[in-house]
This record gives structure tokens, C-alpha cells and sequence, in this order.
């Protein structure tokens, strides 16, 4: 929190230690913050060097949630890595599931049908504000602000149920596959949409309502935690903390993919560049997806929902009982998957957090010969210490929960 | 490759630092002569806008040698242009020099792949494990190490 606003600084200042030894020199401690710390939202351990209460350097620690998921994509068919994705980032599994999908479908040059595309979009714009949502509620929590969590999370389990509705599960659904959907979409998923949809943009004025005027919320956020532009990109900062600093960059308008050219939409963007900004920008996406989902909903295509590529895609059921052709294509994807051509591919797309980017490097056989994935969170943590350097142990916290970052998403 | 601006830039300022390259699925990559990596970053960084460095990686060719290909992910946001450097490296002790003097962004990245791959990095100001523990033992992208670690293979696998 900014000393001037509280009128306190003449008794923040650090004072001078007592003598140390025969010289005089100003001690410093050493703290150990995590790995559980509950503000860090997973098991990151941070080691900070303090005088007083001023941090003068810190250093993250990562690696607990390491589980080794690209060593493990290497053993598997390429089908089978979906799954895996869906634990990487275990908030946004959806846009975990799409970029690696679409990276594949690149290197098969596989076209979707228009109706497996929208509904990607549609999805992944949910997955964004249960992303949001779980960030305001836990970040605002961490600050003081109790009850907004509850709003919170009484959205996200909307969300869950919706997830659940199309993939039977709430968290790690794997919808999405190479070649289009899992499943055909579930009867009266659109009454369920749009019975959320049509309510929440009024729950953003609630969670608005709650933390625009409250000054406790104002003082621990504005002017806390900012970094120049160049500094943000220089240490690969992406998503909503860049276009808090001012630069309107999305990867789904720069490059377009899953059809996204075929919406409507703004780029939310603002000039505060501290906690504060993150918090708008973040409250503007809320409404924006909002948007998104809704022309998904109304201009939903027909039609089929999975590729036609009776050599990647596994035939229907009743196919299969009937089709000698469609058995034998099931029983080969089943027990062997299916080649993919030698090359290599970097798809990225725009996830709550940032740019994700999947590297896939096939070596013309079932499995992916290496799969890198530049997450998010990995990239924008390294930016903490320019974050919070020079401040208060408090400002380290508002600092820390405007990053927004998942713990499995930097450790993977 | 020289239909590429990029490429035609890079071959002017050093005629020998592009060893090869290629273009698909409308990504241009450039092979660079690892000796040459930092010099080449630091004029595409300052005199072709990539301002941005994506992601730093590493693949395991092995048992082909050299066998570690470093893998530079370039972004330009002005252009809206993307760019992939790979450099090859290999013998008993891999080394390349560091690109964090060019971009603090590479300095994680690189830390993993030194973690994970065994590969070192001249220059880097902190190069240490990041996400496995101090002290482990071998380096688990590898291709030559067995996914369950060493502690608990069986003879058989």
C-alpha cells in the first residue's frame, strides 16, 4: 500500500539497526515466504531479503508441482496427450486442450467443421471468466475484501455445471480433440448458456459494486506494483498485465485462430499499470466474453462436429457396428494411434493468462517426439521480482495476485 | 529463403551466420551458427523489432550429433511477425552462450533447459536447477533417460 495514502510514511521509514559487531551496518532478514503461503495459491516459495519491511530482493523458487507432464507426452499417442493438457493449467483447462488440439490439426492440416470451431470459442471464452473468477475471488480475498469470493464462486460453480453438462466433468474435461469435439454436444446446452450468459453480465455490476468505491481496495491497489512497458516485454510478460501497461496486443485479434476473426469484440486496455489496472482490464474481459459466448450462441452453426478423417477421428457407434471399414479405422486408432508427418509446429493462443504456446515436434510417428509448452505463468512469474522489489511485504501480495498465475501451470 | 526480409536483413549483416532454414505451415525458421546466436539476437532484437523473446527450448536428437537443437521462439509485436532461430550443439559437455544479455526473458528458460537437458549456458548470471531439486541426478528430457527416473527402472526396460 502506498505510504503517502496513509499518511504514515515518517513511521514506515526504515530506522538504522542497533551496532552490529564493531561496525555499524544496517542488518537484514531473510524470510521465507511459502511454500505455503496461502497467498501464493499453490507451492511457490518465495525468498525475500527484507530491511524492515521493505523488500530489497526476492527470489522465486519454483519446481513443487513439477510432474514432469513433456516427459510424459513423449510416451503417449498424440490422442492421449489431451488429457495431459487439462493438468497443466488446472483453471483453464479448456485453452490448455485447444492450443495443443489446433497445433496438431496444423501439422495434419486438418480443417474443422465451422460448428466444432464456435463451440471452441464459446467454451474457451467460459473457461477465460471461471479463469477470472476464481482470480478475482481468491485475489480480493488475499486483500481484505472477504465477501466478493462468495459472489465469485457462486459463478464459477455455474460454469462447472456447464462443463460438466458438455464433458461429464467439471474440471478436467479433455473436450476438446484432435479432429473437432469429444462429444456431440448434450441435449439443451443452449438453454443452459444462455440461462448464465444472460444473467452474468449483471454479476459483473455486483462484483463492481462491491470493489469499485471500497477505499480499503483502492489504497492497497492503485499505483502498487507497476512496471515500465519496456521492462514487461523485455522479461516476456503477456496477457492481461501488458495490456494494463498500455499496449493493445491479443493474440486473438493479432493472429486469429479457431475462427475468433468471425466475432465482434474490444480489446480491453488501459494506461494504469499497477494492481489496480490488472483488475480493470480483467473486469472489462469479463464483459467482452460475455459478448463472444452470446454471438456464439446465436450464430452457432450446424452441422458436424468432428473432421471428416475416418483415419484420426474414431467412427460414431453405430458406424462401427454396421461398417467394416469404420471397425477396422477404430481398432487401428485404439492400438496404434495415428502418424503424424515429420515437421514441427508453434501454435499459440490467448489464455486468461497470456500467450500459451505449444511447440510440437513430430518425428513422423504415433507419438510427439517433443512437446514444449511456453506457458503463461512461467513467463510472467519471472517478472516478480521487478514487481515487488523495493516495497512493502504487503504490496508483495497485491502484487503477487494481480500476476495471476497457476502453479501447475509454471511447474508442469 | 531470401524472399523474407528478415532472412535478407540477417544475410546482410553477417553473410555467415545463416546455416540453413526453412518455411512451413507459414512459420520461417533460420538456422544460425551457435557461435553466432548472441550477435544475431542482439541485431534482430534491435534492428528488426523482435523486441520479444517467446520461449527458449531444447530437443534431444539423440543419438544424432550434434544432438541438442536450441530452438529460439522470436516475437515482433510491431510486425506481427514470428521467428524461429535454432542453433545446434552437442558433445560430451554441451555449452552455448547465454541470450539473457539480450533479453532478461531468456533467463528461466534457459535455466530449464540446463535443468532438463544438461545443456549450460556461458554467461548466464544465475544458471542453476529451477525445477528439479538440487543435487538430482541426470537430466530428465533426455531421451536416454528412462521415464520413470533411475531410482526405479527394472533391468527389463
Amino acid at each position: 500500500m502506498s505510504q503517502e495514502k496513509l499518511g504514515v510514511s515518517a513511521t514506515l521509514e526504515p530506522v538504522d539497526s542497533p551496532v552490529v559487531g564493531t561496525e555499524s551496518k544496517r542488518r537484514t532478514m531473510t524470510l521465507n515466504m511459502g511454500p505455503q503461503h496461502p497467498s501464493t495459491h499453490g507451492v511457490l516459495r518465495i525468498l525475500l531479503q527484507l530491511d524492515g519491511e521493505t523488500i530489497i530482493k526476492a527470489e522465486p523458487d519454483i519446481g513443487y508441482l513439477h510432474t514432469g507432464i513433456e516427459k510424459q507426452c513423449e510416451g503417449r499417442n498424440y490422442q492421449q496427450v489431451v488429457p495431459l493438457t487439462d493438468r497443466v493449467d488446472y483453471l483453464a483447462n479448456l485453452s490448455n486442450n485447444l492450443c495443443y488440439v489446433l497445433a496438431v490439426e496444423k501439422l495434419l492440416q486438418m480443417e474443422v467443421p465451422p460448428m466444432a470451431q464456435w463451440m471452441r470459442v464459446m467454451l474457451t471464452e467460459l473457461t477465460r471468466i471461471n479463469s477470472h473468477v476464481v482470480w478475482l475471488g481468491t485475489h480480493a480475498l488475499d486483500i481484505g475484501a472477504m465477501s466478493i469470493f462468495f459472489y465469485c464462486f457462486r459463478e464459477r460453480e455455474k460454469i462447472l455445471r456447464i462443463f460438466e453438462m458438455f464433458s461429464g466433468q467439471r474440471m478436467m474435461t479433455s473436450y476438446f480433440r484432435i479432429g473437432g469435439l469429444a462429444l456431440e454436444p448434450p441435449r439443451g446446452w443452449e438453454k443452459a448458456v444462455k440461462a448464465f450468459i444472460d444473467e452474468f453480465p449483471s454479476n459483473v455490476d455486483e462484483y463492481e459494486n462491491l470493489l469499485n468505491n471500497n477505499p480499503i481496495w483502492k489504497i492497497r491497489t492503485q499505483g502498487v506494483a507497476s512496471v515500465p512497458l519496456e521492462d514487461l516485454l523485455d522479461l516476456g510478460v503477456t496477457g492481461p498485465m501488458i495490456r494494463a501497461a498500455g499496449l493493445k496486443w491479443d493474440i486473438r485479434k493479432s493472429e486469429p485462430y479457431s475462427s475468433y476473426e468471425k466475432f465482434d469484440f474490444e480489446v480491453p486496455c488501459n494506461n494504469d499499470n499497477d494492481v489496480w489496472g490488472r483488475y480493470r482490464i480483467r473486469m472489462d474481459e469479463f464483459r467482452q466474453s460475455a459478448r463472444i459466448v452470446k454471438q456464439a450462441l446465436e450464430g452457432m452453426p450446424g452441422g458436424a462436429w468432428q473432421a471428416d478423417a475416418p483415419k484420426v477421428v474414431l467412427p460414431g457407434r453405430e458406424k462401427m457396428k454396421t461398417q467394416m471399414e469404420a471397425l477396422i479405422y477404430h481398432f487401428k486408432i485404439v492400438t496404434e494411434g495415428f502418424r503424424v508427418p515429420a515437421a514441427e509446429v508453434y501454435q499459440c493462443i490467448e489464455s486468461p493468462r497470456g500467450e500459451l504456446g505449444y511447440y510440437v515436434v513430430s518425428d513422423g510417428t504415433a507419438k510427439p517426439y517433443r512437446v514444449h509448452m511456453r506457458t503463461p505463468s512461467f513467463a510472467n512469474l519471472m517478472a516478480l521480482p521487478a514487481l515487488i522489489e523495493g516495497r512493502l511485504i504487503a504490496d508483495s501480495i497485491a502484487g503477487l495476485g494481480s500476476m495471476d498465475f497457476v502453479l501447475g501451470d509454471t511447474d508442469r | 529463403m531470401m524472399q523474407f526480409p528478415v532472412a535478407t536483413a540477417l544475410e546482410a549483416y553477417d553473410p555467415s551466420a545463416i546455416t540453413g532454414g526453412k518455411h512451413e505451415f507459414n512459420e520461417l525458421t533460420l538456422e544460425i551458427d551457435p557461435a553466432k546466436i548472441v550477435a544475431v539476437c542482439r541485431f534482430l532484437r534491435h534492428e528488426q523489432k523482435f523486441l520479444r523473446l517467446d520461449a527458449v527450448t531444447c530437443v534431444d536428437w539423440y543419438p544424432m550429433e550434434p544432438r541438442f537443437e536450441m530452438v529460439y521462439h522470436l516475437h515482433s509485436i510491431e510486425n506481427n511477425q514470428r521467428l524461429r532461430l535454432k542453433s545446434k550443439v552437442g558433445g560430451e559437455k554441451p555449452e552455448i552462450e547465454s541470450v539473457y544479455s539480450v533479453w532478461r526473458a531468456a533467463d528461466w528458460f534457459e535455466r530449464e533447459i540446463f535443468d532438463l537437458f544438461g545443456v549450460g549456458f556461458r554467461n548466464h548470471p544465475n544458471l542453476k536447477r529451477i525445477l528439479m531439486p538440487e543435487g538430482w541426478e541426470g537430466h530428465p528430457l533426455r531421451k536416454d533417460y528412462p521415464v520413470h527416473g533411475y531410482k526405479y527402472s527394472y533391468p527389463d526396460e
